[in-house]
């Protein structure tokens, strides 16, 4: 099966959430040097629950699409419930089968949501 | 030469039929005749190489010196005792950067390499010169992967401190790109492969260059010979380290024409086996030097207060090698020989040519191919940018396609950064790969182009 399913590529393509967002309550930010592949997350947190949330990445199609898949997921939601979200959940959210290389890509933006909300 | 008929000598296309293997740069893929030879040894004589004097044992030994003479002959070697075995080309440098490069480097002494290079042939230079407080110079290359060794744009001495590499790195990529302005490189338009500005960068404080023969991105196929005599003519004491890993698979070469003191290469890049890797040193140098690891096969005699080394090479040699690995790359040299290296080089000369061809009419544009225009200065090796599309996504829609190429940084780091890029897709071709293969590597990127829009 190829990774570039319609879902994935309907995101890459038109990434949701995507931009800046005026000050928000909290930013971070992901570089992976070995593929150039950074990602910015901003959001702004309302009673421990994310009100808002946008991304601007530079990437391959995995990083992007996960990227605009995540936060549209973690809109609204509590951020200690946040936490607990990991790689399987990941792959399930995704609903692709990524090898041990292209995992990396998809794990990126949970590795910048989990730095945003720490 | 016939790659479509050769194809079926091996036997991973009868478990793959249908693939497009365009990675031969990473690593070649082997014979039949390579693969029962590693068989043989295990099967008919698995005995330790220079220490029985059972008949098996000797055997191995004899089995195992004849890939040293032969390996010696095909890049006629002046004795094959120069000849030392290794794990890997990435071994042997570090054997030159230990064994003399830390007997020989002090303070204020100069070590020159260049961009180009592959992590292998840059990283033991630039931490040998960060140890011994040496200057690390590093040569440019032209936007057109042409070493930059003309006067106005030579490299400043780039003296890397460590735990600032980063910022050191940007800072450079900022320098080159001012420096890459269009208005400075149409009045310095230079000729291809010009070396004169070389007494710019080799001086009487330079003791090593270490120097790709042929570059792993741009597939540029540097002037050895010339740039070894000038640099020598500044500074005869001057040692010359050529990183051939991807030269010996695909070139004939020839290291008393060169003129270089050492030049290295790895057995599974020339359809070797794995495991295996080459140094090639003049002998004096050789006797020269500290040995590289301590142990069992490296010594003539051993006693509680000193022990005496062995003369290379197995000086160099201590442990128990690779033996089946060693044997098996005889029969790899074997298969080339019968080929013929001329054939070998205008083969993927050819199909570089048509690679030119078939990506620029399908792609315009689209396409940016690193490194020389023309396929006289070239390697069978084509590192593209195709459009906005990242390198992993192109190489993972190839992959759909059974076509394999590498993506990522091929382990040129600097030269990456000099072109202002995180990462290239690589294309590579060697003796089994057919104009087909090129049709369908263009075929897999319009898909490329369909499927990411």
């Amino acid at each position: 099966m190829s990774i570039y399913q319609e879902i994935i590529l309907e995101h890459y393509k038109n990434p949701h959430n995507f931009g800046t967002i005026k000050n928000p309550s909290k930013r971070s930010s992901i570089f992976n040097p070995l593929c150039g592949d950074k990602i910015e997350l901003e959001a702004i947190f309302k009673k421990g629950k994310v009100e808002k949330i946008k991304f601007r990445a530079q990437g391959c199609a995995i990083s992007q699409a996960s990227a605009s898949i995540l936060t549209d997921h973690v809109l609204g939601r509590i951020k200690e419930d946040l936490k607990k979200l990991d790689k399987d959940f990941m792959i399930k959210l995704l609903g692709i089968e990524l090898g041990p290389n292209r995992i990396k890509c998809a794990l990126l933006p949970l590795e910048a949501l989990h730095k945003l909300i720490t | 030469m016939d790659s479509v008929s050769l194809k079926s000598d091996f036997p991973i296309f009868k478990y793959h039929p249908d693939l497009v293997y365009l990675d031969s740069t990473a690593t070649s893929l082997k014979p039949k005749s390579v693969i029962d030879k590693v068989s043989e040894y295990y099967e008919q004589y698995s005995a330790n190489v220079f220490r029985g004097v059972y008949e098996i044992s000797e055997k191995a030994t004899e089995e195992y010196e004849q890939t040293r003479k032969i390996l010696g002959n095909f890049i006629n070697s002046k004795k094959t005792e120069e000849i030392i075995l290794t794990r890997s080309t990435t071994e042997s440098i570090n054997l030159v950067a230990y064994s003399l490069g830390r007997k020989i480097i002090n303070e204020g002494d100069e070590i020159v390499t260049t961009v180009m290079e592959h992590h292998s042939n840059f990283v033991p230079w630039q931490q040998l010169a960060l140890e011994n407080g040496a200057t690390f110079k590093v040569i440019d290359v032209t936007d057109d992967g042409f070493l930059d060794l003309f006067l106005p744009r030579h490299p400043e001495p780039i003296r890397q401190a460590q735990g600032k590499l980063r910022e050191e790195s940007s800072d450079q990529r900022e320098r080159k790109n001012a420096s890459l302005d269009s208005s400075v490189s149409a009045s310095w338009r230079i000729p291809q492969n010009d070396i004169s500005g070389l007494d710019k960068i080799i001086t009487k404080k330079t003791k090593f260059l270490a120097i790709a023969y042929v570059s792993n991105v741009l597939g540029t196929i540097n002037p050895i010979k010339k740039i070894v005599k000038m640099a020598k003519s500044i500074n005869p004491k001057l040692i010359v380290i050529v990183d051939a890993a991807q030269a010996v698979p695909h070139l004939k070469v020839d290291v008393q024409d060169l003129g270089c003191d050492f030049l290295t290469f790895s057995s599974h890049k020339m359809l070797g086996p794995t495991g295996v890797g080459a140094l090639w040193g003049r002998y004096e140098l050789l006797s020269e030097m500290f040995p590289f690891n301590f142990g069992g096969e490296m010594i003539q005699e051993v006693y509680v207060d000193k022990t005496v080394f062995k003369p290379p090479p197995h000086k160099f040699e201590a442990g128990t090698p690779d033996i089946a690995g060693v044997i098996a790359l005889k029969e790899a040299i074997i298969y080339l020989q019968k080929i013929g290296m001329d054939k070998v080089r205008s083969h993927e000369r050819e199909l570089l040519l048509q690679a030119f061809k078939r990506l620029k009419s399908s792609f315009g544009e689209k396409i940016q191919i690193l490194g020389p225009p023309n396929k006289e200065d070239k390697g069978g090796i084509i590192a593209f940018k195709f459009g906005n599309y990242h390198p992993h996504d192109v190489a993972q829609i190839l992959d759909e396609e059974q076509i394999c190429v590498r993506a990522g940084h091929h382990c040129a780091m600097p030269l990456h950064q000099r072109f202002g890029i995180n990462a290239s897709v690589r294309a590579s071709f060697y003796i089994y790969n057919t104009e087909e293969d090129v049709d369908k590597l263009v075929r897999g990127l319009k898909k490329v182009e369909d499927t990411l829009g």
